[in-house]
């Protein structure tokens, strides 16, 4: 059916924990996210077959809905119509992230090459990287060994050596695997899924080692030169691997991919899709987190240095909200954490409450101490996953041939991507940041978690849409944006940040901010506070700075003015300079904030 | 979703527990069906490729990798014995000849002209699945799974460390909400599965520890104590393959919680008798946590089939979250619509009856039912 004639289609997302079900349809006016069903995604035992749980999700859509959706007996289990405006489904589709996700192994030669080429190619395909090896990864063989044994990947991409390099080191890593032998983590009769992507020279002596144990598909090397990435090869190997061998052996999907015409996507690819399409088309770059209860997905659309935008993901697999809470608390230390609450609490109590909620992951704070124990931990899953995906967002200069002389310049040639002063919109998904009791909340928690600086739009999405919306955007992207606008993205308003040196002394007021010319009031060092706006519309912001050392994202002591989109949250604005020091924050410090805001009374 | 609750942990004094007992790899199974075995008895057994070996034969013979051709004395597929001459090279005139061996004995399995290395695999190893409980051997799948059934105590902890062992279920002499110090430790701990209390202190684990004890269980451990008793944080709940000769498991959580009396009585029966134990956890999907199955055949009544009615009114629930957290009670109202709860969250709630009278509303996904 051609998408123009589309009018019903149904989505699903396929969760470790939930599988959610979407109706869209298209009214009068525009397409329109209409109704939501959700239930337990089945993959485990004692019901392992995810089909089950897409139906009871469809019964709710059905059952909300009033509409006539579904039906027995019958190959499909829904009714397939064209364009009726009464009952049935014109298309469905789905995104997959259960039973943990794409887990992918990747090795490389050198780690700050190929191998984080390989992560970058993994990680944009939508996968969980559960370990990058390299020949410069300081272990020995055997630890190397060792540790690739205890994995069960779905898939493995080998990379190493830019085509005409030297292929003993690639070579060498494919020893490497075959001695361990990890095996694939669905099907036993199997062989694993090796994707080879590394010196072209080097391809037939790999296929050949790792014949044994491994089905061996060779594609386009992704780092052909030093200067030059190609990660699009290996990411359609990834997915196509990831339809024929991981999800058609997953518990019922088999039948689940029988239901659409359309493949399944995994969900953080479909998220990377619809992210990357709205930067595109508003020209904006963008920061987008879904903060889950194991892990955390950044994903990022940044400015490179040829001119163009460059996408980025990373998945921080143990930074999360419930199964993950305590790995904040030991990756973050308890100060950190603390640091953002408004009260004062032993570290202990603090301690056996975090991990109470991992082994407990379903509960929800009933408390407002325990909101903010909760939205501290948060802030801090931010930072750290903020500061992963700096580690691999990174630009490669130029794609100038290397000549002797360039040779020992390597360091220079990669810069980070992620640029806070340049970000446009922020966008934050995950139950904690979608679900706040209050918009106000989900705001501090992105300005303080990221340490936003200049002046940011501040989103969230409504109802964690974006995976639905990206695989809808594969069939139609003009309906799946027009719902990503209206109905997904909420904004919240923006915040201004003002930075300086730290040396700065006896210089109080920072800035002064207008809006449509007329004065707010100005922004205050150490000081968080808000502006209200309508809460909807658009609006022309400028921000003054005080000092020729204060810069809100023109440059030093540059007047700013730019667009900004209303939001219920206003315009909120932070004095405490970045990094932000200790002494801004702490209990009486965050005390204040939150009063400031509206947030404690 | 409907049913946001917990179903909390089972907790049985007789239960008909079935294993499946499942190798990693098809191998050979070793028992018949209605079989009686032990819980040490291996059942099934598979053969592992051996280690491969890697030999960078052209560094120690300090040749180019392509050179190594000239120098090979095996060839791809050859069995060889450990000590066994690879490759050797003569120097000038064919004086000082020198040769690489093999580390082990195997068979080659691959030889590279890019590398210079030889992968010599060793022969395959028996890898011996047990039966981890006492019981009948109900099924089999051929070369693949048993399923071992029994009678028995069955408990499941909210949180552990350590995997499977085999023990004796011992009651310490320790009030339910007691602290567990060395004192209620026993001198002799061999082969006991220790019981009782909460939040043991580290010199009472290690002392049991030390002693030999296979297993303890309590109600709750202070994080720090487990920490200083793996050695290490806990991150994530995934657990069961921790190095340590004691299986730790808590049945309410962390802090300083008392066991429950369901837990302690269930136990109380079999004290004295020989326990299955196993600490490994895994909160994320496939939700596994830890059990204590204690076969005890002179118990006839089956409750396999204690499935519950859900969470309606009348059912006895224990309060999982702060501010109840540890309380039980019985639920008085589920209120259909969402409710606005302390935090400014709006939720679906319950009103519970607490064992002191009190009334209190909290989020049903806050409660376990019992």
């Amino acid at each position: 059916m051609e998408p123009q004639l589309l009018r019903t289609v149904l989505v699903t997302d396929c969760g470790s924990t939930t599988t959610k079900a979407l109706l869209f349809e298209r009214k009068e006016d525009r397409w329109h996210q209409t109704f939501r069903g959700e239930a337990p995604t089945t993959v485990e035992a004692p019901v392992a077959d995810v089909t089950v749980g897409a139906l009871n999700a469809f019964s709710e859509v059905e059952e909300l809905s009033g509409r006539n959706i579904l039906q027995e007996g019958l190959e499909l289990p829904f009714i397939i119509t064209e364009g009726d405006l009464t009952k049935g489904i014109d298309l469905y589709l789905s995104t997959s992230s259960a039973g943990g996700g794409l887990q992918m192994l990747v090795a490389g030669v050198v780690s700050t090459i190929t191998t984080e080429s390989a992560e970058r190619a993994a990680l944009g395909a939508g996968a969980i990287v559960m370990e990058a090896i390299s020949a410069d990864d300081g272990r020995q063989d055997f630890e190397r060994i060792e540790r690739i044994r205890h994995l069960k990947p779905d898939i493995v991409l080998v990379t190493g050596g830019v085509d005409g390099g030297s292929t003993r080191h690639v070579v060498e890593m494919a020893e490497t695997l075959v001695a361990a032998a990890p095996r694939p983590r669905f099907g036993d009769t199997l062989k694993l899924p090796v994707i080879y992507a590394g010196n072209a020279a080097a391809a037939e002596e790999v296929r050949q080692i790792l014949a044994k144990i491994a089905q061996v598909v060779v594609v386009d090397n992704v780092r052909p030169q030093l200067e030059r990435e190609l990660l699009g090869p290996a990411r359609e190997a990834i997915h196509e691997f990831f339809l024929s061998h991981v999800m058609s052996h997953s518990p019922g999907y088999g039948k689940l991919m029988s239901w659409s015409s359309v493949p399944i996507m995994p969900t953080p690819a479909a998220v990377g899709d619809i992210v990357q399409s709205y930067a595109q088309r508003t020209a904006q770059s963008v920061l987008c987190v879904d903060i889950g209860g194991a892990t955390t997905d950044l994903f990022s659309v940044f400015p490179n240095r040829e001119g163009t935008s460059t996408f980025n993901r990373t998945v921080s697999a143990n930074l999360g909200m419930s199964y993950s809470i305590a790995n904040v608390l030991v990756e973050a230390g308890i100060s950190q954490i603390k640091r953002w609450l408004p009260f004062e609490f032993t570290d202990t109590e603090l301690a056996d409450r975090l991990r109470n909620k991992m082994i407990r992951p379903t509960s929800i704070p009933q408390t407002i101490e325990e909101l903010w124990i909760e939205q501290a931990v948060c802030r801090e899953a931010l930072r750290l996953s903020l500061a992963h995906h700096r580690s691999l967002a990174i630009g490669l200069e130029g794609r100038r041939e290397r000549g002797i002389s360039d040779i020992f310049r390597q360091s220079s040639e990669r810069y980070e991507l992620v640029d806070l002063m340049k970000l446009d919109i922020v966008i934050g998904s995950g139950g904690v940041l979608s679900h706040a009791p209050s918009r106000m909340q989900a705001a501090l928690m992105m300005i303080d978690g990221f340490g936003l600086e200049g002046v940011t739009q501040l989103a969230v999405d409504s109802i964690f849409m974006m995976p639905h919306l990206g695989v809808f955007a594969s069939v139609h992207p003009e309906a799946a944006y027009e719902v990503f606008e209206n109905d997904c993205l909420v904004q919240l308003g923006c915040a201004v940040v003002p930075v300086f040196p730290s040396k700065l002394k006896r210089i109080e007021r920072l800035a002064e901010i207008f809006l449509d010319g007329i004065l707010l009031g100005s922004i205050n060092r150490n000081e968080v506070t808000r502006f209200l706006t309508p809460s909807s519309g658009e609006g022309s912001l400028k921000v003054v700075p005080l000092h020729r050392s204060i810069d809100i994202g023109a440059g030093f002591g540059q007047i700013l003015e730019r667009r900004v989109v209303f939001g219920e949250c206003g315009v909120i604005v932070d004095g405490r300079n970045r990094p932000l020091r200790p002494e801004a924050l702490g209990v009486g410090a965050q005390e204040r904030v939150l009063k400031n805001l509206g947030l404690k009374g | 979703m409907s049913r946001a609750f917990s179903p909390g942990l089972q907790v049985h004094s007789s239960y008909l527990v079935q294993k499946r007992r499942e190798l990693p790899i098809r191998g050979e199974i070793l028992v018949q069906q209605g079989q009686r075995v032990e819980g040490d008895q291996i059942v099934a057994r598979a053969k592992v490729d051996g280690e491969l070996r890697i030999v960078r034969v052209s560094d120690e013979l300090g040749i180019a990798p392509a050179e190594l051709a000239q120098s090979l004395t095996v060839a791809q597929g050859d069995t060889v014995q450990q000590g066994a001459v690879l490759a050797e090279m003569r120097g000038l005139w064919g004086l000082f000849r020198s040769t690489v061996s093999a580390p082990i004995s195997g068979t080659i399995e691959f030889i590279s002209l890019s590398t210079g290395h030889i992968g010599l695999r060793a022969a395959a190893q028996p890898l011996n699945l047990t039966a981890y409980i006492a019981g009948t051997v109900s099924a089999i799948e051929a070369e693949r799974a048993v399923v071992i059934e029994t009678q028995a105590t069955f408990v499941q902890g909210i949180f552990g460390v350590g995997g499977e062992r085999l023990g004796i279920i011992h009651l310490m002499a320790v009030k339910e909400d007691g602290i567990v110090d060395v004192q209620h430790v026993p001198n002799d701990t061999q082969g006991l599965i220790l019981v009782g209390g909460c939040s043991p202190t580290l010199a009472a684990l290690t002392k049991a520890a030390a002693g030999g004890a296979v297993g303890f269980i309590t109600g709750s451990i202070d994080g720090a104590t487990l920490s200083a008793y793996l050695g290490y944080d806990i991150g994530i709940a995934l657990t069961g393959d921790e190095d340590i000769s004691m299986t730790v498991i808590v049945t309410e959580g962390f802090g300083s919680v008392a066991i429950s009396r369901r837990v302690l009585d269930a136990l109380r029966q079999v004290d004295g008798m020989s326990a299955s134990i196993n600490g490994a956890t895994q909160v994320r999907a496939g939700a596994q946590r830890p059990e204590i199955i204690a076969p005890a055949a002179s118990v006839a009544q089956h409750d396999r089939c204690a499935a519950s009615n859900g969470l309606v009114v009348g059912a006895r629930v224990r309060l999982i979250r702060v501010p109840y957290f540890g309380a039980t009670g019985t639920v008085e109202q589920l209120p259909h619509e969402l409710e606005q709860i302390e935090s400014g969250a709006m939720a679906r709630v319950l009103r519970a009856r607490l064992e002191g009278g009190a009334i209190v509303t909290v989020p049903r996904a806050n409660v376990e039912l019992l």
